[in-house]
């Protein structure tokens, strides 16, 4: 293109010597790489299987809950499973899915960027990760098995005297290198979304999942140095005789939990944003509308950040040792922007053109779990109510509500960017059976356990045999857990039997932003051309002239006709 | 805190319900026909206030009567009657002070914590090793029992009977049955019961009984009370 007139656009991206053509090929390429799609994927394929492994910890949890007096695995077993069923979940696959391997392939194209910011330094993330992983679960290989003091290792019980073992050092290990893997991936967004950003794409162009990411980074550099103190406080006072968190030795065993929940709570939104991020761009590009609301959204996500960095006390009503008045209101008060994010979302379908690909069909199924998820979570943010169900089914039941959500956003990300990053799409009729296992699996899963917990079912409990009324919520449970091991074969099955067969286009869906104006999947530096970004919306702007967003009656730039400009 | 549930469960209601309605409506009414661009609407400023200033009165509702319970719940109003609660790996013991009274009992024993009806019972609760939780499903509360803090409260129980409490905070092994049993008794009984330790023979029965555990529970020793109300 040779007329670019207003403004001119100068495109400034240079060749940094290597060489898709002329480098290693094969496993010495993958192990080599810096690309970020590369290790985006190498992300997402070890997330994926860590989730089929926290998954299958959960099936083995659920069978053995099937009976009041379980025999399937013994007391310590079962510590070990529903331990390592959490670590991997949250440590393993939810975080690292979210800002490793969708972030890190979606992010940059996203922004008209060639890569990551520090590629060698996202290189090295990825590889931190999967030692961390491997390192975490080797517990299990080792003399005492592995970390049995659930996820959140509340001292004392995860000193050395009451957890001996090497299971519980490989854990706090493999949660440090995991960790420090996150705080790379956090740096290096940062300073992708900040210093790489296309001519044009202003921070209030950027699509709402990058707006997300950045947030999401900001909140793993402040959340994740202080579990990484945390956990190695932790391991000097299991090896080296600090008295941190010792009664014994003038510690306080409560400044663990202080520690872990100003890193845990502010972590539930480092695995959450992403996944709203994810959901806002769907229901947009399926409902064929602008994203509703666009700035109050960035609001709202900032608002949340903000709050949860101060929520962290809510997990510890029941110590005593807490002020409740204070984080009763702020645990509340984070309601307020995440229900202008659920009506923001109705308000961007409402009047469009809904379109129940797989994708959106994840995303309203996502809206609706994730609902149920966010309305339990008030009530535990009420201290006189938390003293009621803290430690019991109703928790559990809100949290996995809420994961359950991110699960279903997750998949929704997969079916709608997986086409982009591999070139083929997949099947939408296996694709929407997996939705109604998932998402009916989600409810049937869930909704016993809130009822359970308001009979008292404390939770962590390998056997029953006090309460044998409580088998039947439990069954019914265990078969939801089951629908939901099932969504997970489609979703494999899925794969292999989409194998290569359906071209996907560079633009399957009518995509809004610039992931969808270059190849699939993208070149090796991402694009060839760029549109001239005059909104959050460039692809849809070079694609539909005259359909610009409108507010409230008048219309929003741009105006002008967008054209496209070469790059390099 | 029964009311408290009813209002926030009609709040809960409402909201959720109108969520999934509009969702439904949404998904339903406005779904893709043809090959139709919609109009590109995307903000509509006094409806997004509408519903960002709404849900902030209702917070404040929800946190106005929120406080009203708690202010009630972790009040430590003056009473005669104290129990000493200990948790331990794993099990309970529980002490009258100023009586002989001792109750002690491991996992699956249910050690029974005997106390009147209709008095206000204060309770301290310590722990010898690791964070137990004091959990009484029938008197809807919940309290960590922390090595090296002494957590009170006061509960008062409307009704004779006997009630299952179990641990509910992950403390190893034998989580799964650490359990015990309140037994509310009529006030006359509960004297009577005391007394019953202050006969020789049935307090010698008592430190047989309890010979194996004097190493297990006698570790840890508060030194200063942690108290349970807020502003203090």
């Amino acid at each position: 293109m040779t007329d670019v007139l207003d403004p001119p656009v100068h495109v400034e991206f240079h060749d940094d010597g290597h060489d898709e053509h002329h480098g290693p090929s094969g496993i010495l390429k993958w192990i080599t790489t810096t690309d970020h799609k590369v290790i985006g994927l190498s992300y997402t394929v070890t997330a994926v299987i860590m989730l089929v492994i926290g998954g299958v910890f959960a099936e083995i949890i659920r069978a053995q809950l099937a009976t009041p007096n379980g025999t399937l695995v013994s007391l310590a077993q079962y510590n070990e499973l529903f331990t390592m069923h959490g670590s991997v979940m949250i440590y393993l696959f939810a975080g690292p899915f979210a800002f490793g391997a969708l972030a890190n392939i979606i992010v940059p194209i996203q922004i008209g960027a060639p890569d990551m910011a520090f590629p060698r330094l996202n290189a090295l993330s990825y590889w931190l990760y999967l030692t961390g992983a491997i390192t975490m679960l080797s517990g299990f290989f080792v003399a005492g098995g592995a970390a049995n003091f659930g996820w959140v290792a509340y001292a004392p019980l995860s000193n050395s005297v009451n957890t001996p073992g090497a299971g519980a050092d490989l854990w706090i290990g493999g949660l440090l290198l995991t960790g420090f893997s996150a705080i790379f991936t956090g740096v290096n967004l940062c300073a992708t979304i900040f210093y790489l950003r296309a001519p044009g794409m202003t921070m209030f162009r950027m699509p709402i999942f990058t707006w997300n990411m950045l947030v999401t980074s900001i909140l793993i550099l402040l959340a994740f140095p202080v579990l990484t103190a945390g956990l190695v406080m932790l391991y000097c006072d299991r090896h080296f005789g600090t008295h941190i968190f010792s009664v014994a030795g003038g510690g306080v065993p409560v400044l663990w939990q202080h520690l872990f929940w100003f890193w845990g709570h502010p972590e539930v939104y480092i695995l959450a944003l992403p996944f709203f991020g994810m959901v806002t761009e769907i229901i947009a590009v399926f409902s064929r509308k602008p994203v509703f609301g666009y700035k109050g959204m960035v609001f709202a996500t900032l608002s949340i950040a903000a709050l949860s960095l101060g929520v962290w006390a809510h997990h510890m009503y029941t110590t005593g040792v807490v002020l409740l008045p204070f984080f009763a209101f702020m645990s509340l008060m984070i309601a307020v922007p995440t229900g202008i994010k659920i009506f923001n979302w109705i308000a961007t379908m409402w009047r469009g053109e809904v379109w129940f690909s797989t994708a959106m069909l994840m995303a309203i199924g996502f809206l609706v779990t994730f609902l149920v998820g966010g309305l339990t979570g008030i009530y535990l943010a009420s201290p006189p109510l938390d003293f009621f169900t803290h430690d019991t089914y109703f928790v559990v039941a809100h949290f996995h509500s809420v994961v359950m959500a991110l699960v279903l956003a997750g998949m929704a990300g997969l079916y709608y960017w997986g086409p982009k990053i591999t070139g083929y799409l997949l099947n939408e009729r296996i694709g929407k059976f997996q939705f109604w296992f998932l998402f009916l699996g989600s409810q049937v899963f869930t909704f016993p356990l809130y009822i359970l917990g308001l009979e008292g079912m404390p939770r962590r409990l390998g056997v029953y045999p006090h309460d044998p009324q409580w088998k039947m919520l439990n069954d019914i449970s265990t078969l939801g857990a089951i629908l939901i091991g099932v969504s997970t074969i489609l979703f494999v099955v899925n794969i292999i039997y989409s194998w290569k067969k359906y071209p996907a286009g560079d633009n399957p869906w009518d995509g809004h932003t610039l992931e969808w104006f270059t190849t699939s999947p993208p070149p090796h530096h991402n694009f060839y051309r760029l549109p001239q970004i005059r909104s959050e919306r460039p692809t849809w702007d070079y694609n539909h002239p005259g359909h610009q967003a409108v507010g409230h009656g008048k219309q929003i730039e741009p105006a002008q006709p967008v054209e496209e400009v070469p790059v390099s | 805190m029964f009311h408290l549930w009813q209002g926030f469960s009609i709040g809960a209601v409402i909201i959720g319900a109108l969520v999934i309605v509009l969702v439904l409506y949404a998904v339903l009414r406005f779904r893709r026909k043809g090959d139709n661009i919609p109009k590109q609407s995307q903000y509509h400023i006094p409806l997004e206030l509408f519903y960002t200033v709404v849900p902030i009165l209702i917070i404040f509702g929800l946190f106005a009567a929120t406080l009203v319970v708690e202010n009630k719940e972790t009040a430590n109003p003056k009473t005669n009657v104290t129990i000493d609660v200990n948790a331990f790996q794993w099990g309970w013991k529980f002490t009258y002070p100023g009586s002989n009274a001792l109750v002690y009992g491991q996992t699956t024993q249910n050690p029974e914590m005997v106390m009147p009806v209709n008095t206000n019972v204060h309770i301290n609760l310590t722990s010898s090793d690791v964070i137990h939780g004091f959990y009484v499903h029938a008197f809807n509360f919940s309290r960590y029992a922390l090595p090296g803090v002494l957590n009170q409260f006061t509960i008062r129980a409307q009704s004779t009977g006997t009630y299952f409490g179990q641990c509910t905070q992950l403390c190893g092994l034998y989580h799964s049955l650490m359990w015990f049993r309140v037994k509310v008794v009529s006030p006359s009984a509960y004297s009577a019961w005391l007394t019953t330790f202050n006969n020789p023979a049935a307090a010698a029965a008592v430190k047989a009984a309890n010979k194996t555990t004097a190493q297990q529970t006698s570790s840890v020793v508060p030194s200063k009370p942690a108290t349970t109300k807020y502003g203090r």
